[in-house]
């Protein structure tokens, strides 16, 4: 009875497809009030005053809140950002003011007609600037503020929020040992999540104190803490709900709405209050994903070998930090790939402009520096003449090797990347050629990366499972991971099933997460559900099995070292014919004359990360994650030589999953994030006018790849397991994006016979580097 | 949510409408008619509109007419871009209709909105150029005729009160060889860079384009220009990027210098194409 | 002349049933069936007609109901994801991992449902420009492909 490696549908799959799926703002209950917020026209601006006395008058309106009457500062890792502004505005879209009224018209009503008044200040409109020493502050007074966690840096008065230093091996006899160096710089800009859910919450005060808040959230937990704490709340007297969550990827990690819609429910008496944002304020007034700027410089000897690699990333995370400064750390990480680099120099510095701030987005920051890495790469390749792919082959990370943060690989925490590339050059048919006449200036051209990705939880994070039985014998498995698309909590149930050895369709999972009854999952995020979410089922089983040998011994009146327990029964392994059922043990065992013993079984298990640290200030030195995640991708691209214009053709990816847990939902994924790669490297972009405003608000204006406009897909996946997660399974769920716009940027680049080291790669950005702009 | 109030109309006949207009309009209701709506609805949300009534002409079955008649063809102004591509009478005017929005969008506009709402792309209306077409128009105590060219010249001419009812396309330009390309940044759904719509009437060209300017148009100067057979193709396709009738648009689909491009490769496909 | 003015009782045919709301004629069809009806299978996405999951069917033809007017809807059969009984595209979405978060997903089995019933035998170009109406986030489309296609009969793709 297998269920690990089989295609199990999830659980809330007709739920899905008969709308009958709730998410946050799908329960209408009456006499919730409603909540607008008013946001900044402007990017950055001194508020002279807010005058709210015509939008009070709006019939309906029951309470008015602004920045001051929420004096606090909020921030996972530096505690900047106030959840309305006040004295100033830092970016375009940041929240202003909050209006709580009877309907959502008279809200957004009201909301209109506050008058605020601004006087702009000159705009940090892109981190370098923000790094030149008479650059405008975003935070004039960083230096007093309050530290979340011990490992940030901020440089007082100027717009750098942390910087994490790489110093690995001797850069000197880095470069000596160097024959070929390349050197380039490149520019990505920020972008949005675009989750089809936008981000909704509901709270509610109870006349004794306690707080209920329902939140379309990754992080639940969070929100119980992060309330608890801004609001001097008692931790016991929050309880935060999750049903299922239409959409995350990273984007709804960070405590925005969750805080406000508490904010606006204290304002009138603890009445339940809903918000949820509109499209645009999805896009610009939540946070977005980061932008980066880099400059890049790698030496090989002449026969290919990396010997040097000098890496500057200055990491857009905007207005606000949230988890900004972390996405640097994870960028200097893993900052030269899965490549064998001696001698690594790296400074990712966190940077305030006056951007839309940035959070965690799927790939947490890996696609980004990846991007540059492999450009990088196909520029040195073409400096020493040889062939992209063999080189990459050449310095891929095998067991023994370093990490920049002098971490040494095993084949465990690793995988095998060197398959992953070989595998790769198969499925795309590399050796026919990276670049392809086909006559009438259309040409084919191929481009590839290599990606890795390890995690940057806390080194202290935890998950954990419960379990209870119902009578026949089924099992209830409750865990606080959040459903919101990739099938975790099939996944769990799948997992304990395996261990259990009975049918997967007998285990019923409690989709939504309610944090007074769910155990703790630290987020649902960082593809590492399946590691540190899927220990805890096979911990929990452990315990439902000892316990059920244990009552089960009693009652057969042997040893319980003589049973084994798999398809819902316990039975005696030199006789299985001699057994007792699930279903007659686990609400305790009842002795034909009617007495009883044993009780209501129920299982418990946890898991803690191990064995990270911190990283070292000076060097970096540390370990941040328990593994990585490997592999290698590829994009095929027939374009135009007469109008730049192209079309994606093929796009694959081979990835060392370790073991592929459930083959549909795990290619899913690894498409999903493909596809959401090729938007970022073909359209997703912010746009700014003069003044850093955003352009391009909305789904008319910012475009996402829709059907018909996608290539032909390959996935492929290694199996060298990783000792120490649930079957051998790695973490996989974000990893389809991170060398998508890297490979898409190199076959485009070798198709157009120019340098692109932009993001997005759009026909006029290729017909812009090819021709200069000419007619 | 629309966080705007505002009272809704669906008169039965074209009389009913004006006389309605007319009324709301003298109550200072500050009336729109209103064809698939879905502008005015997106305008309403973001606070960019303020009428107090609209007047809906979905129920007017002049409007809904789409037919041929005799020698021409009929195409109500509510009829919606679905309804032109699924009947498909006017083959160019389905191809235009068929790449404005999406799929979904084109079962909820009318060509009479998609040409008098403020959206500047206006794509149904080039082929109604190329036709040379007439127009039926309604208002306070009239209904007349005028030619598509009266209707809309770099900017729509239209009385207060008055909407489009009809429009009346001969049929022997449904039946010519035409030619359409909407060319967009990178997706396919989305605002053209440019659009084009060209026919070849009597070994001529005829050549209307949107998303250049701030307008849909129809240059006979460029036309003629494209017609010469005096000159290579390059000089004439040259010549006719200089003739633009407005300042070349500049936004977050594209530069103006790149429109340019654009025109430039489009107007030499299209001429092999046309004399190919 | 049908007239709605001011806050008004208005009968609408959802789902083959008769239903009695009350509008304000600035209402969005979307909106009143969400709040009215609780039907909650038609998602707010954008409510700017570009990402298509509220689409619903009027008279059996697909609908951004966040561009329609409820006052719009009267005198038209209006179909959302919860009226679709057993429609072969619900089961072609769910064998065909045609989802993951599901936000999406009713706005394209209105769309995919429409298709089947108004072209069954429409190709592929064809219902990519009906498909490309909705934004799917989290797959790359090849499992909706992959389901549409097992109900149209044109089962050509690659």
């Amino acid at each position: 009875m297998n269920s690990v490696g089989t295609n199990i549908q999830r659980q809330e799959a007709w739920d899905k497809v008969t709308g009958r799926a709730k998410y946050t703002d799908d329960d209408q209950i009456t006499g919730t009030l409603h909540a607008k917020i008013l946001t900044s026209p402007h990017a950055h601006a001194e508020i002279r005053s807010v005058d709210i006395r015509a939008a009070s008058k709006v019939p309906g309106v029951k309470a008015i809140l602004t920045g001051k009457d929420c004096a606090i500062l909020c921030g996972d890792v530096i505690e900047d950002r106030p959840p309305l502004a006040a004295g100033k505005v830092r970016y375009f879209g940041e929240p202003v003011a909050l209006v709580v009224a009877v309907s959502e018209r008279e809200a957004m009503e009201a909301a209109n007609r506050i008058a605020v008044k601004y006087k702009p200040l000159p705009v940090v409109a892109s981190p370098s600037e923000a790094i030149l020493g008479d650059a405008p502050l975003v935070h004039e007074n960083l230096k007093k503020y309050k530290k979340a966690v011990q490992d940030v840096y901020p440089e007082p008065d100027t717009n750098i929020a942390d910087r994490i230093k790489i110093r690995k091996g001797d850069m000197a006899k880095g470069w000596q040992e160097s024959d070929v160096t390349v050197e380039a710089s490149f520019q990505l800009p920020k972008s949005d999540h675009i989750a089809m859910e936008t981000r909704a919450a509901r709270a509610e005060i109870h006349p004794d104190g306690q707080v209920i808040i329902t939140a379309s959230s990754q992080a639940p937990f969070s929100v119980k803490k992060l309330l608890s704490k801004s609001f001097q709340l008692e931790e016991g007297k929050v309880t935060v709900k999750t049903p299922l969550v239409g959409g995350g990827f990273g984007g709804k990690v960070p405590v925005i709405l969750e805080a406000l819609a508490y904010l606006a429910s204290k304002a009138v008496d603890g009445q339940a209050v809903r918000i949820a944002n509109t499209r645009e304020e999805d896009m610009v007034s939540a946070p977005g994903r980061l932008g980066l700027e880099a400059k890049i410089k790698l030496g090989a000897t002449k026969d290919g070998y990396l010997k040097a690699a000098e890496m500057t990333y200055l990491v857009d995370t905007g207005a606000y930090t949230d988890i900004g400064p972390r996405l640097a750390k994870a960028i200097a990480v893993d900052c030269t790939g899965p490549y064998r680099i001696e001698n690594v120099w790296c400074d990712a510095v966190c940077v305030y402009t006056n951007h839309p701030y940035a959070t965690s987005f799927r790939g947490f920051g890996h696609t980004s520096y990846t991007f540059c890495v492999e450009r990088a790469l196909d520029q040195l390749a073409a400096a020493l003449g040889t062939d992209p792919l063999e080189l990459r082959m050449k310095n891929a990370i095998i067991p023994g090797d370093t990490t920049p943060t002098q971490v040494k690989v095993t084949s465990s925490s690793t995988g095998n990347l060197t398959a992953c590339f070989e595998r790769l050059g198969a499925l795309i048919g590399w050796k026919e050629g990276a670049r392809i006449d086909l006559g009438n200036g259309i040409v084919r051209a191929k481009g590839v990366s290599g990606f890795w990705k390890t995690s940057n939880s806390p080194t202290d994070a935890i998950s954990g499972v419960l379990l209870t039985f119902n009578s026949d014998g089924s099992i209830n498995l409750n865990s606080g991971v959040v459903e919101c698309g990739p099938g975790m909590k099939t996944t769990l149930a799948q997992i304990l099933a395996e261990k259990m050895k009975m049918d997967v369709s007998r285990i019923h999972v409690k989709l939504e997460v309610d944090t007074q009854v769910c155990p703790e999952h630290w987020k649902t995020v960082a593809s590492l559900t399946t590691f540190m979410a899927g220990r805890a089922p096979l911990k929990a089983a452990e315990d439902l099995i000892e316990q059920v040998k244990s009552i089960a011994a009693v009652a057969l009146k042997c040893p319980t070292e003589d049973l084994e327990v798999a398809e819902e029964k316990v039975f005696l392994k030199q006789d299985p014919t001699t057994y007792l059922e699930f279903k007659d043990l686990v609400h305790g065992y009842q002795y034909p004359g009617g007495e009883s013993v044993g009780g209501q079984i129920m299982g418990r298990g946890s898991h803690i990360m191990s064995q990270l640290t911190t990283l070292d200030h000076e060097t970096g030195r540390g370990k941040s994650g328990p593994a990585w995640a490997v592999g290698a991708q590829a994009v095929e691209v027939e374009f135009d030589t007469k109008d730049f214009s192209y079309r994606l053709v093929r796009a694959a990816t081979v990835m060392d999953a370790g073991k592929v847990l459930n083959p549909k939902t795990s290619r899913g994924l690894i498409t999903g994030g493909m596809s959401m790669g090729l938007g970022l490297g073909s359209r997703e972009a912010f746009v700014y006018d003069g003044s850093g405003r955003v352009e391009n608000t909305s789904l008319r204006t910012y475009k996402v790849l829709h059907i018909g406009e996608e290539p032909q897909y390959l996935v492929d996946f290694m199996e060298t397991p990783q000792v120490d997660a649930p079957y051998g399974a790695r973490g996989i769920a974000e990893d389809g994006i991170i060398g998508i716009p890297a490979a898409l940027a190199n076959a485009l680049s070798t198709a157009a016979r120019t340098e692109l080291n932009q993001l997005p790669v759009t026909p006029e950005s290729i017909w812009n580097a090819k021709t200069g702009g000419k007619l | 949510m629309i966080p705007m109030k505002f009272d809704y109309y669906r008169p039965d006949t074209v009389s009913e409408a004006v006389k309605i207009y007319g009324q709301l309009d003298s109550e200072g209701k500050r009336p729109l008619y209103y064809g698939g709506g879905s502008e005015i609805i997106s305008m309403a949300r973001m606070n960019n509109l303020d009428m107090g009534a609209v007047i809906d002409l979905k129920g007017i079955p002049e409007c809904r007419e789409l037919k041929t008649d005799g020698d021409h063809l009929v195409i109500g102004s509510s009829v919606t871009l679905s309804d032109i591509t699924e009947a498909d009478l006017f083959p160019l005017l389905s191809k235009a209709c068929g790449r404005i929005a999406d799929h979904t969008m084109q079962c909820k506009i009318t060509v009479g909105g998609n040409i008098c709402g403020t959206i500047i792309y206006k794509e149904a209306l080039l082929p109604l150029l190329l036709s040379d077409c007439t127009v039926l128009i309604a208002g306070a105590g009239h209904l007349k005729k005028v030619s598509v060219h009266r209707l809309f010249h770099q900017g729509l001419n239209l009385s207060p009160g008055e909407f489009i009812v009809q429009f009346l396309v001969e049929k022997k330009y449904a039946a010519l060889p035409y030619f359409h390309i909407k060319k967009t940044k990178n997706e396919k759904i989305d605002y053209p860079l440019i659009s084009l719509c060209a026919v070849l009437e009597e070994g001529s060209f005829k050549l209307a384009l949107s998303g250049l300017c701030g307008f849909p148009f129809r240059s006979v100067r460029m036309e003629t220009e494209l017609n010469r057979r005096d000159v290579s193709p390059e000089e004439r396709v040259r010549n006719a990027v200089n003739l633009m009738p407005g300042p070349v648009l500049n936004d977050v689909s594209g530069s103006d210098r790149y429109r340019l491009f654009v025109l430039k490769n489009t107007l030499m496909n299209l001429g092999k194409e046309l004399e190919g | 002349m049908f007239q709605v003015i001011g806050k008004s009782v208005i009968s609408l045919e959802v789902n083959e049933e008769k239903r009695d709301v009350t509008i304000e004629p600035s209402d969005t069809l979307l909106h009143t069936l969400r709040e009215q009806l609780g039907l909650t299978g038609a998602k707010p996405g954008c409510e700017n007609g570009d990402c298509g999951a509220c689409t619903v069917l009027v008279d059996g033809w697909p609908i951004k109901s966040c561009l329609m007017l409820t006052a719009e809807a009267v005198g038209h059969r209006i179909t959302t994801v919860e009226g679709l009984k057993n429609a072969p595209i619900q089961a072609a979405f769910v064998e065909n991992w045609g989802f993951q978060c599901g936000y999406c997903t009713s706005g394209f089995l209105m769309v995919c449902h429409a298709l089947s019933q108004i072209h069954p035998d429409a190709e592929e170009i064809v219902m990519e420009e009906w498909l490309q109406a909705n934004i799917c986030r989290c797959t790359s489309y090849e499992e909706i492909r992959n389901a549409v296609n097992v109900i149209l009969h044109c089962s050509d793709s690659p």
